[in-house]
């Protein structure tokens, strides 16, 4: 569950930066690709449950999938505050530095 | 239980690497300027600390995120030794065999899809370069 979630705002992250472009002002891009680095990496994690776990893989309690679910969605919110954090530090469009110091970082 | 250091530790080198192509990159651009070789081609090649960052946002992101479901699973803690399977030695042994394992499988298939991008990126690079070039003629 952690790993669809994962794999669905990576997608849909993609879509926003494929939208977005040739503009990168919003750094879609990095999201995104912080999104398909933590799937690539869960699909392997599944790839090693599958192997250890068999069929019941596919099976999981409505319980433990809550509980990934709830995990996964964690994850996404982690992962928008760390783009948040990184958006407003580089601040690509020098809006932020212009409110607070009166000037742009051009 | 500690899979997400073999991405993080290739992450801190590809970032050093990163790094040091980029300084590279910046003292050699007015060299070329200089000696007025820029071609159209160089112009549309995308340089290789770019393609170099792509690496480092999905390796650290990637690593980020694995490393805050290990805190929800209790297997990293805040305090010393900060991996619940260092504290013993049978746990640590496992903890090791999965480093090797699942670890090194994921950064082995992170840098795989990275490879597939920047191949792919270049390819597309390449055809619209040559597609300028037509128009040219």
């Amino acid at each position: 569950m952690t790993l669809l979630t994962t794999v669905a705002a990576a997608i849909i992250c993609t879509i926003l930066w494929y939208r977005n472009l040739p503009g990168n002002e919003m750094r879609l891009g990095t999201l995104s690709l912080m999104f398909w680095g933590a799937s690539v990496m869960w699909f392997v994690d599944a790839i090693f449950g599958y192997m250890e776990d068999g069929m019941a893989f596919f099976n999981p309690d409505l319980s433990d999938m809550l509980n990934e679910f709830y995990l996964g969605l964690s994850v996404v919110s982690l992962g928008l505050i760390i783009w948040l954090v990184i958006l407003l530090i580089k601040d690509p469009r020098g809006v932020l530095k212009k409110a607070l110091f009166g000037k742009s970082s051009k | 239980m500690a899979c997400f250091l073999v991405p993080t530790a290739e992450a801190v080198v590809t970032t050093v690497m990163t790094k040091v192509i980029e300084s590279k990159e910046k003292t050699k651009l007015p060299e070329e300027k200089a000696e007025n070789e820029i071609s159209v081609d160089a112009s549309v090649k995308i340089p290789l600390s770019r393609k170099m960052k792509w690496l480092n946002n999905m390796l650290w992101g990637g690593s980020a995120l694995l490393a805050f479901e290990h805190v929800w699973h209790g297997e990293v803690v805040p305090y010393f030794p900060f991996l619940t399977a260092a504290g013993d030695p049978a746990s640590a042994a496992e903890m090791l065999h999965e480093m090797a394992t699942a670890g090194v499988l994921m950064a082995v298939l992170v840098t795989a899809v990275w490879g597939c991008m920047v191949v792919t990126a270049d390819y597309l690079a390449k055809k619209a370069s040559q597609a300028g070039k037509v128009e040219e003629k």
